[in-house]
């Protein structure tokens, strides 16, 4: 069995993931409005306050120049290391870090004391290894949206096959002009805070996190969930490279792979829900297909926004938390159903009993990805 | 038995398939110059392949001249057919065109049609649209070609639902480039063109270094 363990969450809710849970439970949403200089009207995104980073990460020790996202991948990582106690110069632990952009910034000429090499993700990569100490030099995924799911997917898959027992998964992304101007360009920025599968939505807010989590085959390091991972599958629409499938084929083929024969064991559907018309209309649609519409679907993206290749992370983990607490976690910004599917939203925070859940995400290059979890029957 | 049945490599404006250079532009010619030659020599006709950013375009390419003279497209379930990528740059060269498009704010003109090709799995969307291709995917960025990531990759794939997969490595940075990319599957096929060797760490090696370029 492939247990989940440990885990981290720093985001603009919190810096653990405790923290972040609880936010979510008082219904805290991390988007506000920001103007921005090359924006003449402020618009919606989630951004974590660079003091606390920096106070934050100082207050770890004394080390070399970091970016961003160096200091939040360590200060994640490390709760999750203190938390767990494994030993990182263990033959057998592995770090995949899941990142869409990495240190994207560095293009920015952001920093002046840290080598520009740092932009090429292995870089990124070997300082996290020196930070830690690490045995092996951690493996980088790039996958856009479904890279944070993906990578927990891979670790089971590594774990299963015998490579490693422990597998660190940290997922990454920081707020940048870069992909703020991108998606802009797309027109698919929400200037208001996002709302997921509502009638009204317009757009994805954009956001940054970095969470961490332990994947492990030792019960002993069970005890935070009490849950394994049972199944995962990844998909291409093979349709189009920046829109879903109008028919969500491939979502539809990786819910098919992951078995989920069970459906009343099944709590809730941990959907990617980014809240552009198309994305949200194709999942309900790929739900229904599979015939997952007694189950409820709640998107997080409406606390968070948009946070790339921390989503699949960050969105798995507060899963497993709604799992501990056998409590739904409402879908903020949803009113009013706006999609075709038949499929139903958490429109609050409910209690519920139930073993296990469905955690989704789709992205850019018609990619797909899926995976089951569910608690340890004692 | 988890065969590698084909693969191409291209590099130096050279493409070679199987370990043989079967065509060659002269050194002089830019990446782009020389991607529409060696597009010209498949003699297809795929407009799309004029809208992809370079390393879509060398990435397409490379599993063209990889998959031409097989039936692996026939043989195998593409619903059940993997793609594996990796490289060490990720999509550095089209971010470099995104960010210089938005560095001034005078001159502001992000454009969706650079920033969409800003992730480097989007080369797996193009290989997959374009053949109908429709299983795992999954795109690594290490710090050079990784043999044994690759194999054990895709070893792990195939003992799973996976039947067939195109996994290699698809890069472009600044003036350097280079693809390698090869076609793996659990079945046994009796194509001619097909070379037979196991999927293991060894045969990667042995394949990426078969080609003589400076002949």
């Amino acid at each position: 069995m492939i247990f989940t363990s440990y885990s981290n969450i720093i985001s603009p809710l919190g810096f653990s993931t405790k923290e972040n849970y609880e936010a979510v439970c008082s219904s805290q949403v991390a988007v506000k409005k920001m103007v921005f200089p090359f924006s003449k009207d402020p618009f919606c995104v989630a951004k974590i306050n660079d003091q606390l980073i920096d106070q934050c990460f100082d207050a770890l020790g004394s080390f070399n120049p970091a970016t961003k996202l160096e200091k939040l991948s360590v200060l994640s990582i490390n709760d999750v290391l203190i938390q767990s106690g494994i030993d990182t110069q263990d033959d057998r632990t592995l770090l995949i870090y899941s990142t869409t952009k990495g240190n994207i910034d560095i293009l920015e000429n952001r920093y002046k004391d840290i080598d520009a090499k740092r932009i090429y993700l292995p870089v990124f990569a070997s300082y996290l290894q020196s930070h830690f100490k690490l045995k092996h030099a951690p493996l980088v995924l790039s996958n856009a949206c479904i890279s944070g799911i993906l990578a927990i997917i891979i670790a089971k898959r590594f774990i299963e096959q015998g490579y490693y027992d422990n597998v660190l998964v940290c997922g990454g992304d920081i707020l940048s002009e870069f992909t703020i101007s991108g998606f802009k360009s797309f027109n698919a920025m929400s200037a208001e805070p996002s709302k997921p599968f509502d009638a009204k939505r317009t757009g994805i807010n954009l956001g940054e996190a970095v969470a961490t989590i332990l994947i492990t085959n030792k019960k002993e390091l069970a005890q935070p969930y009490n849950a394994q991972i049972i199944s995962g599958a990844s998909a291409n629409d093979a349709n189009h490279i920046s829109g879903p499938s109008r028919t969500g084929d491939g979502l539809f083929q990786c819910l098919e792979e992951i078995k989920t024969e069970n459906k009343e064991e099944i709590g809730f559907i941990s959907a990617h829900g980014t809240a552009t018309p198309f994305n949200d209309e194709m999942e309900s649609i790929a739900f229904d297909r599979a015939g997952l519409n007694t189950i409820p679907v709640n998107s997080l993206k409406g606390y968070y926004g948009h946070t790339l290749g921390a989503a699949g992370v960050l969105e798995t983990i507060l899963s497993l938390e709604s799992m501990n607490h056998q409590r739904l976690i409402k879908s903020e910004g949803f009113e009013t159903k706006g999609f075709s599917g038949n499929i139903t939203m958490i429109d609050s925070h409910t209690n519920k009993s139930f073993t296990s859940f469905i955690k989704t995400a789709s992205g850019f290059g018609g990619c797909n990805a899926a995976a089951l979890f569910k608690k340890i029957s004692n | 038995m988890n065969s590698i049945i084909s693969y191409a490599h291209i590099k130096h404006n050279r493409v070679s398939v199987n370990g043989e250079i079967i065509f060659q532009s002269p050194d002089t010619l830019s990446l782009s110059e020389f991607l529409s030659e060696a597009y010209k020599t498949l003699a297809i006709s795929y407009p799309k392949f004029h809208k992809m950013d370079l390393q879509c375009k060398l990435g397409f390419l490379c599993a063209e001249f990889a998959i031409k003279e097989t039936d692996f497209l026939v043989v195998n379930d593409l619903a059940k057919t993997a793609i594996v990528l990796s490289n060490a740059a990720s999509s550095l060269e089209t971010d470099r065109m995104h960010q210089n498009s938005i560095n001034d704010k005078t001159n502001y003109f992000p454009s969706p049609a650079v920033f969409v090709y800003t992730l480097p799995n989007i080369t797996i969307g193009e290989l997959a649209i374009k053949h109908k291709i429709t299983g795992e995917n999954a795109f690594f960025v290490t710090e050079g070609l990784d043999a044994g990531l690759l194999a054990n990759y895709v070893n792990m794939l195939l003992s799973d639902a996976t039947e067939a997969a195109i996994a290699g490595w698809v890069e472009v940075d600044g003036t350097n480039f280079e693809a390698f990319i090869f076609l793996a599957q659990k079945a046994e096929n009796i194509n001619k063109n097909c070379i037979f060797k196991p999927l293991n760490q060894s045969s990667v090696i042995t394949i990426y270094n078969q080609t003589q370029w400076t002949h």
